[in-house]
């Protein structure tokens, strides 16, 4: 109540209507709730450019867009899903969902936390803009190998670092937000091994966007030097080497993979207690398994360059290192469906997500296991094989768990339930397109279709027009996803305080809708 | 246990000032070197637009919050929040030079050796760069540059006693904000933002010297690229460090701060030694070894 008391001497005490309370905002929920619409935004777009991709590769042969464009469509689709839609996702959720499961009266520094939300359209804006632009937008694909970005890309490649520089402030910012908010604000009697997995897998997360964001910052800063200030970090003429650029950016790239995975691993282990109607099986393993992820994440990066030439002790100690990881993971999975076993069951819209993210994901894993054997990925490399790999772990997996997240907290955040229906629609015509879309993309890529590339052998044309139709299938699911939450947000069945009968944590305590500021003085947990 | 509860504060314009400054600088940098060879000048016009319109921001928000620490508004709690805020910034930048430093460490075990025919790369050399022999630093490039490398006696050692100097008298000044002796805090403050001064001056003398006699250019390959580069943002951050340190001053002469509450000191001061280590780290392995 005392913030009241404090807000009432700044004569702020009515809320703000209009663009001025999302411009001037320093609440979690509102800035949690404009990083949920501006992934939102971003997914339609990026899976705008996937349909755009999988219309030219419906048939063999050039037809639609010129190979130049085709490479920005790839480019800026990974871009735009990996640091508009499935990052900022991610960060509202944790916005909207820490302060409330922790009993923090909001983030801790409110203020910085609304820049860092506001930089992410700015940024966006300038990558977006770059595609229109003489010459086009970066087209040298998500990873933005040298030489590709150093000597070959286009003049507008500077546009492209600044923005990458910008939406990595912002990412480091809000992971500072989320660590400081976690160490500082929980309620009295919130001991560590007491706090929900989500807000345990986001601290994790928090720690590895803070340790590589900076590192990423670094690998855009050598290849703008290198093509515009004639350094040679990465040219072998010079004494560098472009293979370096590969081992700075995976220093990066993959401890990102797991930013994008390990909140998610938070939210299944959160939905699938609550409609097993059990506790979480090994709460602490869970803990555990999550920490060394993060840890083995920092010492497995080359498996992603197997075919650059390394000495030969690097390939065996990354490959080795990657199948390590299997160990965490096998434990998060055994655990869920451990969580499972015995329960009793029922099969509501966030559970079907989730038990779909379960299957699919390790689905994902298993093909993972499979590119870290060194001498397999040399076939498998640069493959479709891959692009089967990570849409797995990133659409079934992260996407699917947003989507379970949304589904699961939404009643909460809206204070009414969503049409069960449509919900429904949604789940089975994504499930099933999905499947479609990613799972004959292992067959072309075993048989050895190359990876970005606007046209390919005759062989693989009927695989592909059923690619294409799946994609096509579930980008248009993705409107029904998009009608549901409308509709939701606009009215609907008032749900009770304690959405889920069998659901546990703070969140559940306060009102639905949740009131604009919660436990303004801190709950006791007991 | 809290006395207060944890201050939230209302709506703030200062962030989103912040973004548009954001947006102008990443599009102004963009332009500006999109247009180095160029006469255009919309880029650095637009860059310049964007700083400005941070400062202004940084003002306003500082200000904003230094009104609100008066007022007694923050708790220990929220201190907290502060100190733990500016750690983990600290901890970013470690990381930012830690990619420079990992480009260093990389080019001098593999790349450089490697292109010289060391590990299974015996051909790389024979066939592609015959006359190449490796070495560190880098003076011949396999292209053919030739430079000169700098010595790590003169300049830096200068340079590396002035930065430790500053630690000590900064290290003073914080021993005496907290005993509330001012005069000392003073004295030690303007000392070690001088110093700081210093060492930006001989840093600038240094890359003339680096041109002009040694031919070290940052197109002199990869010994020229790391060394300028790391002692390049080593250098922004001495700056930026400088100028924190020069603003508490200016803080410190008006009579703000106690000795319990000096967070801005703190932070400043924090930034400063992290500075000099990451000096300490380039000194030994850029210049010494």
């Amino acid at each position: 109540m005392s913030t009241q008391v404090h807000s009432a001497e700044h004569a702020h005490d009515e809320h703000p209507t209009g663009i001025k309370r999302w411009l001037f905002t320093t609440n979690h929920k509102e800035i949690g709730s404009l990083y949920l619409i501006f992934s939102l935004v971003m997914f339609l777009i990026g899976g705008a450019m996937a349909m755009i991709i999988r219309a030219e590769l419906f048939q063999p042969g050039l037809q639609l867009v010129d190979p130049h464009f085709f490479n920005q469509m790839t480019t800026v689709h990974g871009l735009i899903m990996v640091f508009g839609a499935v990052m900022p996702a991610f960060t509202g959720l944790a916005n909207w969902m820490i302060p409330m499961m922790i009993g923090a009266p909001d983030m801790a520094l409110p203020r910085m936390n609304n820049w860092s939300f506001w930089i992410l359209p700015f940024a966006f804006a300038i990558l977006l803009a770059s595609l229109f632009m003489e010459g086009g937008g970066p087209a040298f694909g998500w990873t933005f190998y040298a030489p590709l970005s150093t000597t070959y890309s286009n003049d507008n490649t500077a546009l492209f670092v600044f923005a990458v520089h910008i939406m990595g402030i912002s990412s480091i910012m809000g992971a500072i937000n989320v660590i400081v908010t976690i160490v500082n604000l929980r309620a009295p009697g919130m001991t560590w091994m007491k706090l929900p997995l989500f807000v345990w897998t986001w601290l994790i997360t928090a720690f590895l966007l803070i340790a590589v964001m900076p590192v990423l910052a670094g690998a855009v800063t050598m290849v703008l030097t290198d093509k515009y200030f004639g350094t040679s970090f990465f040219d072998a003429a010079g004494g560098g080497d472009p293979v370096m650029f590969q081992h700075i950016f995976w220093f990066f790239g993959h401890p990102e993979v797991y930013i994008m995975i390990l909140p998610a691993f938070g939210i299944i282990s959160t939905i699938v207690p609550t409609f097993s109607r059990k506790k979480l099986f090994g709460y602490s393993s869970m803990v555990y398994a999550t920490s060394s992820i993060a840890f083995l994440s920092f010492i497995v990066w080359a498996h992603h360059m197997f075919t650059t030439g390394m000495p030969l002790a690097g390939e065996l100690f990354f490959m080795y290192a990657t199948m390590l990881i299997s160990v965490p993971t096998g434990v998060k999975v055994f655990n869920w469906v451990a969580t499972m076993w015995r329960g009793s069951i029922s099969f509501e819209i966030p559970m079907m997500f989730s038990i779909a993210f379960i299957v699919l994901f390790t689905l994902g894993g298993f093909s993972g296991l499979m590119l870290a054997i060194t001498p397999a990925d040399f076939q498998y490399h640069d493959t479709y094989f891959v692009v089967a790999h990570f849409h797995y772990v990133l659409v079934t997996g992260a996407v699917f768990s947003i989507m379970a997240a949304v589904y699961y907290w939404l009643p909460k955040w809206t204070g009414h339930m969503y049409c069960i229906t449509t919900a429904k629609w949604h789940f089975w015509m994504s499930m099933i397109s999905v499947n479609i879309l990613f799972f004959p993309m292992h067959f072309v890529g075993l048989a050895g279709m190359p990876r970005r590339i606007p046209d390919y052998a005759l062989q693989f044309a009927d695989f592909n027009a059923i690619i294409s139709i799946g994609g096509f299938a579930f980008g248009l699911s993705q409107l029904i996803f998009v009608w549901c939450v409308y509709k939701c947000a606009k009215g609907g069945e008032s749900v009770p305080d304690k959405v889920w009968d069998g659901a546990e944590g703070l969140e559940w305590e306060v009102p639905s809708p949740a009131p604009l500021h919660t436990f303004s003085t801190p709950p006791e947990v007991k | 246990m809290q006395s207060q509860s944890y201050y939230v504060p209302a709506q703030s314009p200062w962030p989103i000032v912040g973004a548009i400054a954001m947006f102008f600088i990443a599009v102004g940098a963009g332009l500006t070197v999109m247009q180095l060879e160029t006469a255009d000048l919309s880029g650095v016009v637009i860059l310049s637009l964007g700083v400005l319109i941070l400062l202004y921001m940084l003002f306003g928000w500082f200000r904003h919050v230094i009104q609100e620490s008066d007022k007694g508004l923050y708790s220990l709690q929220m201190d907290r929040s502060f100190k733990q805020g500016m750690s983990w910034f600290i901890f970013s930048e470690v990381m930012f030079f830690f990619a420079f430093f990992g480009a260093l460490f990389y080019a001098r075990v593999f790349s450089v050796p490697w292109l010289g025919g060391a590990s299974n790369n015996q051909m790389t050399n024979e066939v592609l760069w015959p006359s190449f022999e490796s070495a560190w630093p880098l003076l011949n490039t396999p292209a053919g540059e030739v430079t000169q490398a700098m010595p790590w006696y003169g300049l830096p050692l200068i340079n590396t006693v002035i930065l430790l100097t500053s630690s000590v008298t900064l290290h003073v000044a914080h021993k005496a904000i907290e005993k509330n002796n001012r005069m000392q805090l003073t004295a030690f403050l303007s000392v070690t933002v001088l110093l700081g001064f210093v060492f930006l001056g001989l840093q600038v003398e240094e890359y003339i010297h680096a041109y002009e006699a040694l031919n070290l250019t940052l197109q002199s390959g990869i010994y020229g690229n790391t060394f300028y580069l790391l002692t390049g943002f080593h250098g922004m951050h001495v700056t930026i460090g400088a100028l924190l340190l020069g603003i508490v001053l200016i803080r410190v002469v008006k009579g703000h701060f106690t000795e319990q509450k000096h967070f801005a000191f703190q932070a400043a001061a924090w930034y400063w030694h992290f500075v000099d280590v990451v000096w300490v780290c380039l000194f030994v392995f850029v210049y010494v070894m």
